[in-house]
């Protein structure tokens, strides 16, 4: 009997962590998909038709087993780069990717030369 | 060092300006116009008034084909509709038209009002048929020819001026 309210216990752990996994993914592409047909709003904070539609499409995709990256290649597809807050990484957005670091190596640069010009004038 | 400094204020500077230039002289409206020249992509719609499903293989049997998504609901459908009446006299080019999120009553009804255009009569009840042909409202319309390419795509109702370059293209 034991053994039997362990399997359950162990059974039911299982699906909740798995249904609480899908949940949890399908909320964060959500959140990463613009609406656009709203002022600056993600499908997750918004109602709108159009909103609604992907919700249900991302469920859909979900459950075919397509992964998030998958997921975000077929909506930029039929809808461009602009359906994603977080643009994926290519040749014509490179430079707006590398700007932080190339303005960190510059400051990091300036930064060194002025402390070396303070340490040669003490 | 202050050249270094300088010339760096100076870049910085140049790149924002750019940025701005280049920002204020681009269109800030969105489409997907972007969709023009790809494939169709695999279709599957069920037709309105039976348990038919229509595929891209329906399609390619017709020189021209105008997919109209449309909806009785939606006011803009109505202004465009005397429109694809038109189109639906030339005998070069098949109209689809994809109820979107209605009720087939209302819609049959809509048709027997203002006349029925569409060849294929077809139905995406939930929309989700909709996210494949790139569709973020209605009306909108998507004209490919027989190997599925997609030659031109009118966000909104159509009008005299879409009505005109359709023609001139499926004429060609």
């Amino acid at each position: 009997m034991k053994i039997r309210i362990l399997y359950f216990i162990f059974f039911l752990n299982i699906t909740i962590s798995v249904s609480s996994n899908e949940a949890l993914n399908e909320s964060q592409i959500h959140k990463n998909l613009r609406c656009l047909v709203c002022q600056g709003q993600s499908i997750a904070d918004s109602n709108s038709e159009f909103a609604q539609t992907l919700k249900m499409v991302v469920k859909d995709l979900i459950k075919q087993g397509k992964t998030e990256d998958e997921i975000y290649s077929f909506l930029s597809d039929k809808y461009g780069d602009w359906i994603l807050y977080k643009p994926k990484f290519n040749y014509e957005n490179f430079f707006l990717w590398s700007f932080p670091y190339i303005v960190l190596v510059f400051g990091g640069l300036i930064v060194f030369f002025l402390i070396k010009k303070q340490q040669k004038k003490t | 060092m202050q050249n270094i400094i300088k010339l760096i204020t100076v870049f910085i500077l140049v790149f924002i300006l750019t940025i701005f230039y280049l920002s204020l002289n681009r269109s800030s409206n969105y489409d997907t116009k972007f969709l023009v020249g790809n494939k169709l992509a695999d279709i599957e719609l069920k037709a309105l008034e039976s348990e038919k499903f229509f595929t891209n293989n329906d399609l390619k049997n017709n020189n021209y084909t105008l997919i109209n998504f449309w909806a009785s609901w939606c006011a803009p459908c109505r202004i465009e509709h005397q429109f694809l009446m038109i189109l639906s006299k030339n005998e070069n080019i098949k109209i689809l038209g994809v109820n979107f999120k209605d009720k087939k009553i209302n819609a049959l009804n809509f048709l027997e009002e203002l006349g029925d255009p569409y060849y294929y009569l077809a139905m995406d009840s939930s929309g989700k048929q909709s996210v494949n042909f790139g569709i973020y409202g209605i009306p909108e319309s998507i004209l490919v020819d027989n190997k599925l390419n997609i030659l031109k795509k009118i966000i909104g109702p159509l009008n005299e001026k879409d009505l005109e370059e359709i023609e001139k293209i499926i004429k060609s």
